[in-house]
C-alpha cells in the first residue's frame, strides 16, 4: 500500500517562535527532528508548554496566528511543507494526515449526524458520490468497532458515550485513508476501560493499515502501552529520543529520568514520590506552626471516626411541571456507607459518573442529600450547618484554573476564610497566617500580594489548598486535586498533602480516577461504580488481593510501566 | 417531542388565562368608562341605562366569565371611541403593522448576520470596522432621529421616497396590501428602514460574537484539521451553531416590533397597532386596550412557543429520544 522505506513524517531542525507583544519571541519548538515510519506509533512526551502540541499542529498547517514555522523542513510522506503557508503541496489536511483530538465531547459539532460529518471529509477530498461515501462510513464504523453502526450513523453526537464519540473521531481521521495520523492526547478524556480499547484500536490501526501516528501524550503508562518510540520534550527542545523501552527503562538525560520516576507506580507504594527538589528549611517552619496551631482543637486518638456516612441517597430531578406526577429521577448515588478515621486518607475511586464527587459535594453540603445520614464529629449534618461545622470541612477542587478568585489577591483570598470564622483577631494577623499558610505550601511568602493569574496549575492548587487550610479544618475534601497538572507537579503536591496529614492530624478524604495515585496516598479505600460502594478495603489488601470484579478489571486495565516493560523484558 | 409540544401548549394557555384576567381587571377597574362616555350633564338614570346596556351592574364574577366568553368566541367588544367592534378596528390596522415588520425583520437578517460572520471573520479590516462603527451609532440613536434624519434625507430633499402613509394599497377581502403596488413598496422602505436598524445592530453584534465563540470551539479546529472547505468550515458548520441564540432573539423581537412599533409609525404616519394604542391611552378607550394587552399576550405567547418548537429541529440535543 505505501512504500514502507518512505518515512511518513520526517521533521529537521523545526524552529517554532511566537512573537510576543513585549517584542521578544517565544520558541515554542527549538530544532527538533523526528522521524516517524510506517506503521509507527511514536510518541511525543513532555509536560504543558513543552511544546508537543505545537509540533502537531505545525504539520497539520493549524498552528494559530502569531506563532510560525522560522526554520527547518517537515516532510510528510516525502513531500516538503511549505514553510510560509504551513501547507505541503500535495498534502491535504484530512486526506493524508488524519488529526484526532483531546476531548471526545468537543471535537465532534453538536448540530450534525455522525454520517454528515464521517461523509463531509470524503466528499471534500475523494470526490466520492454521497452513496459511496455513506457505504464507506458504515465500513469505518464497523472498523473502530461501534455496536449497531447502521443506526449510529444517524445519531448526533450526544447520544453517544465518551467512547463511542472518540471512536467516531477515529473514524473520521481514518476516512480519507491518511498515511499519517496525529493524535493529540486521545485518551486523556476517557474512563480507563475506555481507554484500553481505543489505544488498541490504534495499535490495529497501525500494525494492520501501515499508518503512522504521531501521539502527542503526558501519560507515561499510553506510552509504554502502545508506543515504539518516543521523544521526550522540555521548552520546546527533545531531551530525549529513542525507542520507547529503551528510554522507559534506561533514560539517560536527567531531564527523562526525573520525569519518568515522577509517575506514580501503581505496584507499589512509597513512602514519597520522588521530585526534583526538596522543601526548604522556610516550609518546614511554617508547617511546624500550622501544625502548633491546629493540634490545639486536635484532642482524641487516631482512631476515632471524624466522618460517618450511612446509607447515603443523592437524586437528581424528579420536579414535574404536573403536581402529582413524578418526572424521571437519576439516582446519583444508591445507599453509600463509610467512616473516615482521624488522620487517615480515605480514597475513594471509580470511573467517571460512578458518583464519587456527588458524594464528596454532598458531604461538603454543596448537593443535599435525599436520604441517609452523614455523621462529622457527633453532629448530624443536612441542609443547615453550623459555622463550626463548615470551618472543619473544607475542600479543594479539581481545576485549579476556576478555583480561585480572579480579581482577588492571594492574600486576601486565602486571609477571607480566616477572618470569616474568627481566627485571627484582625486583618494583619489574618494576613500573618496567610504568609505562613503559603510557606507552608512551599510558596514564597511574597507570593501573598499578587494575583492568580501570575501562577501556573500547580502552584495555583497550592494556594487552594493553603486556602482550605485557613480556617484549620479537621477535614480536608480533595475532589481530584492533581488531575489537572502535569506528572512531576502532581508528585510534588501528592508529597505536600501527604505532609500535611502527617503534622497536622488532617483527615482527609481524596477522591480520584487514577488508582496509581490513590494507592500512593490513601490509607483505605472504596471503589464506586454507578453509585454504589462495591469494595471497601485497606489500600494493600485491595491492590494485592481484589476481591470484587470490578476492582481486579479497573486494576488489570490502568496503564502502568512498570508491568508493561516486566511483561515485554518476558517476552 | 409530543411531550414537549404539549407542556409548551399547557404553559401557553396558562399565561393567556392569566392574561385575560389582567385585561379584565383592567376594564372593569381603570377609571369609569360611563362618565367618559355620556355627554356632559346626563342623569344618574341615563348612566344607569347606559351601565345595564354595556353590562357593567353584574356581578364580577358573571363580569369576567362573559368577558372570557366573548373572547373565545372572537368578541372583543365595542370601542368606546369609535364605536365600532374592537376586532374589526383591529383586523384594519394589523395589516399595516404586520407588513412593516416583516419587511424590517427581513431587512435584520438579510443584512444583520452577513455583517456579523464578516465582523467575526475579519475583525481588522476596513468593512468591519466601518460596520461596527456605524451599527455603534445605530443603536444608540433614538428612532425617532434615525426616522426623522431619513425623512429629510430621501423625502424632504432627495424627494425619492415618500415621507408618510401607506401609498396604494390593494384589497385582499380581510387583508389590504401595499406589497402589491410600486407607491406601497416604495412607502415601505423609509420605514422599514428605520425600524431595522436597531434590530440589525442586535443581530450583527449578536452572531458576530457567537461566530467568534464557535471558531474557537474544538469542533471547528476539528473540522479545519479535516481540510474541509473554509466557505463549508464557515458557511454551514460554524454558523449554524451560530444562530441558534438568535431564533430566540429574532422571535422576541418579533413580537416587540409588532407591539411596540408606536414611534415609528407615529413618524411615518403609519396606519398601523401603534397608532391605534396610542390614540386609546388618551381616550381611554378601555375596550381597545383590553383588546390590544390580549393580542399583544397571545402574540408573544404564540412566538415563544414557535421558537421552542424551531430550536428542537435545530438543536438535536433536546429532542428526546
Amino acid at each position: 500500500m505505501t512504500d514502507t522505506k518512505t518515512p511518513v513524517l520526517d521533521i529537521q531542525k523545526l524552529r517554532v517562535e511566537y512573537p510576543l507583544a513585549s517584542g521578544d519571541t517565544l520558541v515554542a519548538v527549538k530544532d527538533i527532528d523526528l522521524l516517524i515510519r510506517p506503521g509507527e506509533i511514536h510518541a511525543l512526551v513532555g509536560e504543558s508548554g513543552a511544546g508537543k502540541t505545537t509540533v502537531g499542529n505545525a504539520l497539520m498547517g493549524l498552528l494559530q496566528a502569531p506563532g510560525k514555522i522560522v526554520s527547518g523542513s517537515i516532510e510528510i510522506a516525502g513531500k516538503p511543507i511549505d514553510l510560509c503557508t504551513g501547507r505541503t503541496e500535495g498534502i491535504v489536511p484530512g486526506r493524508d494526515v488524519g488529526a484526532i483530538f483531546q476531548d471526545p465531547m468537543t471535537s465532534l459539532n453538536p448540530l450534525f449526524t455522525v454520517e454528515s460529518q464521517l461523509c463531509e471529509g470524503m466528499l471534500a477530498h475523494l470526490k466520492l458520490s454521497r452513496a459511496e461515501a455513506k457505504a464507506r462510513a458504515l465500513e469505518l464504523m464497523k472498523a473502530v468497532g461501534i455496536p449497531e453502526p447502521e443506526r449510529r450513523l444517524g445519531s448526533y453526537p450526544h447520544q453517544l458515550s465518551g467512547g463511542q464519540r472518540q471512536r467516531v473521531v477515529i473514524a473520521t481521521a481514518l476516512a480519507c485513508s491518511p498515511q499519517l495520523i496525529v493524535a493529540d492526547e486521545p485518551t486523556t478524556a476517557l474512563d480507563v476501560s475506555v481507554q484500553a480499547q481505543i489505544l488498541k484500536l490504534i495499535r490495529d490501526l497501525a500494525d494492520q493499515r501501515g499508518v503512522g501516528v504521531l501521539l502527542v501524550t503526558h501519560n507515561m503508562g499510553v506510552v509504554a502501552e502502545i508506543a515504539d518510540r518516543v521523544t521526550i520534550m522540555q521548552n520546546g527542545a527533545v531531551v530525549e529520543s529513542g525507542l520507547a523501552r529503551e528510554v522507559l527503562t534506561a533514560p539517560k538525560a536527567t531531564y527523562a529520568r526525573t520525569l519518568i520516576a515522577a509517575v506514580p507506580p501503581i505496584e507499589i507504594r512509597l513512602d514519597r514520590l520522588p521530585v526534583p527538589s526538596e522543601e526548604t528549611q522556610v516550609t518546614l517552619d511554617a508547617r511546624a506552626s500550622v501544625r502548633s496551631k491546629s493540634t490545639k482543637s486536635e484532642t482524641g486518638s487516631r482512631d476515632d471516626v471524624v466522618l460517618s456516612v450511612r446509607a447515603l441517597a443523592v437524586e437528581y430531578g424528579g420536579r414535574s411541571l404536573i403536581p402529582g406526577r413524578k418526572a424521571s429521577v437519576f439516582k446519583a448515588v444508591k445507599g453509600v456507607s463509610f467512616d473516615v478515621r482521624r488522620g487517615e486518607i480515605f480514597g475513594l475511586v471509580g470511573e467517571s459518573g460512578c458518583g464519587k464527587t456527588t458524594v464528596a459535594n454532598t458531604i461538603a453540603g454543596l448537593v443535599i442529600q435525599s436520604s441517609g445520614t452523614i455523621d462529622f464529629q457527633g453532629t448530624a449534618l443536612g441542609a443547615k450547618r453550623e459555622k463550626s461545622v463548615r470551618k472543619s470541612l473544607q475542600m479543594v477542587f479539581q481545576d485549579p484554573y476556576s478555583a480561585l478568585n480572579p480579581r482577588l489577591r492571594i492574600n486576601s483570598a486565602i486571609a477571607e476564610p480566616i477572618l470569616f470564622y474568627k481566627l485571627a483577631s484582625n486583618a494583619e494577623e489574618a494576613r500573618q497566617d496567610a504568609r505562613t499558610l503559603l510557606e507552608a505550601v512551599g510558596l514564597p511568602a511574597d507570593a501573598g500580594s499578587r494575583f492568580s493569574h501570575a501562577f501556573s496549575g500547580g502552584q495555583r492548587q497550592r494556594i487552594a489548598i493553603a486556602r482550605a487550610l485557613g480556617p484549620r479544618p479537621s477535614l480536608l475534601i480533595c475532589d481530584e486535586p492533581t488531575s489537572a497538572l502535569d506528572v512531576s507537579v502532581q508528585a510534588q503536591l501528592l508529597n505536600l498533602l501527604k505532609d500535611l496529614r502527617d503534622l497536622a492530624g488532617l483527615s482527609m478524604l481524596f477522591i480520584s480516577h487514577d488508582l496509581a495515585v490513590i494507592r500512593q496516598m490513601c490509607d483505605r479505600i472504596a471503589v464506586m461504580k454507578s453509585g454504589e460502594i462495591v469494595e471497601l478495603a485497606e489500600t494493600e489488601t485491595l491492590f494485592i488481593a481484589p476481591k470484587h470484579d470490578y476492582t481486579k478489571e479497573l486494576l488489570r486495565l490502568a496503564p502502568s510501566l512498570d508491568r508493561i516493560l516486566s511483561r515485554q523484558a518476558a517476552e | 417531542m409530543f411531550r414537549l409540544f404539549s407542556m409548551r401548549l399547557l404553559q401557553a394557555i396558562l399565561v393567556m388565562i392569566a392574561v385575560t384576567a389582567i385585561a379584565f381587571v383592567m376594564f372593569r377597574f381603570v377609571g369609569d368608562p360611563i362618565s367618559s362616555m355620556v355627554r356632559e350633564g346626563a342623569t344618574q338614570a341615563e348612566k344607569d341605562a347606559l351601565r345595564m346596556a354595556l353590562g357593567l351592574d353584574k356581578p364580577i364574577l358573571t363580569q369576567f366569565f362573559d368577558f372570557v366568553g366573548q373572547v373565545l368566541t372572537g368578541d372583543l367588544g365595542t370601542s368606546f371611541r369609535y364605536q365600532q367592534p374592537v376586532v374589526s378596528l383591529l383586523m384594519s390596522r394589523l395589516p399595516a403593522t404586520l407588513e412593516l415588520v416583516i419587511v424590517a425583520t427581513f431587512l435584520a437578517l438579510a443584512v444583520g448576520i452577513p455583517l456579523g460572520v464578516l465582523c467575526a471573520l475579519k475583525p481588522h479590516s476596513f468593512l468591519s470596522r466601518l460596520t461596527q462603527a456605524t451599527t455603534l451609532v445605530g443603536i444608540s440613536m433614538p428612532t425617532f432621529v434615525t426616522g426623522l434624519l431619513l425623512i429629510l434625507v430621501f423625502a424632504v430633499t432627495l424627494r425619492w421616497l415618500p415621507s408618510s402613509g401607506r401609498g396604494d394599497l390593494v384589497d385582499l377581502g380581510l387583508w389590504k396590501t401595499g406589497f402589491l403596488t410600486l407607491s406601497g413598496l416604495k412607502s415601505l422602505i423609509l420605514p422599514s428602514i428605520t425600524l431595522a436598524l436597531f434590530q440589525l445592530t442586535l443581530i450583527m453584534r449578536l452572531v458576530r460574537s457567537e461566530m467568534i465563540d464557535v471558531l474557537s470551539s474544538d469542533y471547528i479546529r476539528f473540522a479545519f484539521a479535516r481540510g474541509l472547505p473554509r466557505a463549508y468550515i464557515y458557511g454551514r458548520l460554524a454558523l449554524r451553531n451560530a444562530l441558534m441564540p438568535v431564533v430566540t432573539v429574532t422571535g422576541l423581537q418579533i413580537g416587540q416590533l409588532i407591539a411596540f412599533a408606536i414611534v415609528t409609525e407615529t413618524v411615518f404616519q403609519w396606519p398601523g397597532m401603534g397608532l391605534l394604542f396610542t390614540n386609546a391611552v388618551g381616550y381611554p378607550d378601555v375596550p381597545v386596550l383590553a383588546a390590544y394587552l390580549l393580542f399583544v399576550g397571545f402574540l408573544f405567547v404564540m412566538i415563544n412557543m414557535i421558537v421552542d418548537i424551531l430550536y428542537t429541529f435545530i438543536d438535536p440535543r433536546l429532542r428526546t429520544r
